[in-house]
């Protein structure tokens, strides 16, 4: 059992069945699916109730919504706790700032890197709350309730995403994968 | 504000689980998912397709026992398409989806840590333009939490057993092609 932990990788099919049998889990155990963003909505809604109170209260959001530190929120807190423990025990930690490919078509620069995943991450997550979900919660936890929204998201993500790939990339750059 | 804590403690052991299994499956990686996307390293199909056949067996198997109920979010038009053309071209710049980027910072990457602060903001914006956004959203109708076998009226069991269908028949191409290749290697 050690020695499985210790491992850097495992079989990606077993990955994904172990994942859908954790679903199973979320859904018996706490009526919940996987998912992410929703924690991330949460926090920044605790963050203007708190920090802009009158901006706060002419905000519908408040109406509709009520924002809390809940399953989800810890659901976030243990997907990094859950990485940091297996990457410690395989020793799986030892990336570089800028990942290789990046640095193969767009240079060293670390500020240029932070500053893209600062600008993809805004994009993403903005996108996620207009959706009302991400990859686990519409890609991975709608697909699998066979959701219509779900599986039209997932198709539009995806390709959008093959898209804008080879855009940065272009079939040189894959090359270097 | 706050959840009672078994279930506060409940999400932290699923998540926990959740980051081991991202890890391991490396998807936690910006070469990964950047692979997956120029259409060589299918490792993120492999994981997602295999989640959704075995959650969905389980899901749709135990829902007659009454143990489990669906959480379907609606297909409003605006909502989905907007939201996956905005995700799809952050995610493909980012290099990790949400869940994926939380683990590659447990994972000491640091160019996920500034992702991190940008999808924090994202949700920020989302929270404050709520009032205009949701309006001009709501313009594009919206068919309601519907799943695609009751649009269809078929059975969801059709769905199901044609995705298993899929995933044996991938599952075990993938497996004949790695068997010929090592038995190549060993000729050779």
């Amino acid at each position: 059992m050690n020695n499985l932990f210790q491992e850097k990788s495992w079989p990606p099919y077993l990955v994904g069945a172990g994942i859908g049998i954790l679903s199973w889990f979320a859904f018996l155990t706490a009526d919940h699916p996987l998912g992410i963003t929703t924690a991330f909505e949460h926090t920044a809604a605790l963050i203007e109730k708190y920090a802009a109170p009158t901006l706060a209260e002419r905000n519908s959001y408040f109406e509709k919504e009520s924002p809390k530190i809940g399953w989800e929120w810890m659901l976030v807190a243990g997907v990094f706790i859950g990485s940091f423990i297996s990457s410690k025990a395989s020793g799986d930690r030892n990336a570089p700032a800028v990942p290789p490919l990046w640095q193969q078509r767009f240079g060293t620069s670390k500020s240029k890197r932070y500053a893209a995943a600062f600008i993809g991450g805004t994009l993403m997550l903005f996108g996620a709350r207009m959706a009302q979900g991400c990859t686990s919660g519409h890609g991975i936890s709608g697909t699998l309730q066979l959701a219509a929204s779900s599986w039209l998201f997932t198709a539009i993500f995806f390709s959008t995403s093959i898209g804008t790939a080879f855009l940065l990339y272009g079939r040189e750059g894959r090359k270097n994968v | 504000m706050f959840d009672p804590i078994w279930k506060l403690a409940l999400g932290l052991f699923t998540g926990i689980l959740f980051g081991v299994l991202l890890q391991k499956g490396r998807v936690a990686k910006y070469q990964v998912i950047l692979g997956q996307f120029l259409l060589k390293d299918w490792t993120v199909v492999k994981i997602m397709g295999m989640a959704v056949v075995v959650g969905a067996a389980g899901i749709y198997a135990l829902l007659p026992t009454q143990t489990v109920s669906l959480h379907l979010k609606p297909l409003a038009w605006g909502g989905i398409i907007f939201g996956g053309l905005f995700f799809g071209f952050g995610m493909a710049i980012f290099g990790y989806c949400p869940g994926t980027g939380v683990a590659a910072c447990g994972e000491g990457r640091k160019d996920a840590f500034a992702g991190m602060i940008g999808m924090l903001m994202g949700a920020e914006i989302y929270v404050v333009a709520y009032p205009s956004l949701t309006a001009f959203l709501k313009r594009f109708g919206s068919e309601g939490k519907v799943t695609l076998p009751q649009i269809t009226g078929t059975s969801p069991w059709l769905w199901i057993i044609s995705l298993i269908l899929v995933a044996v028949v991938t599952v075990i191409i993938s497996w004949r092609n790695r068997h010929e290749m090592r038995t190549k290697q060993m000729t050779s």
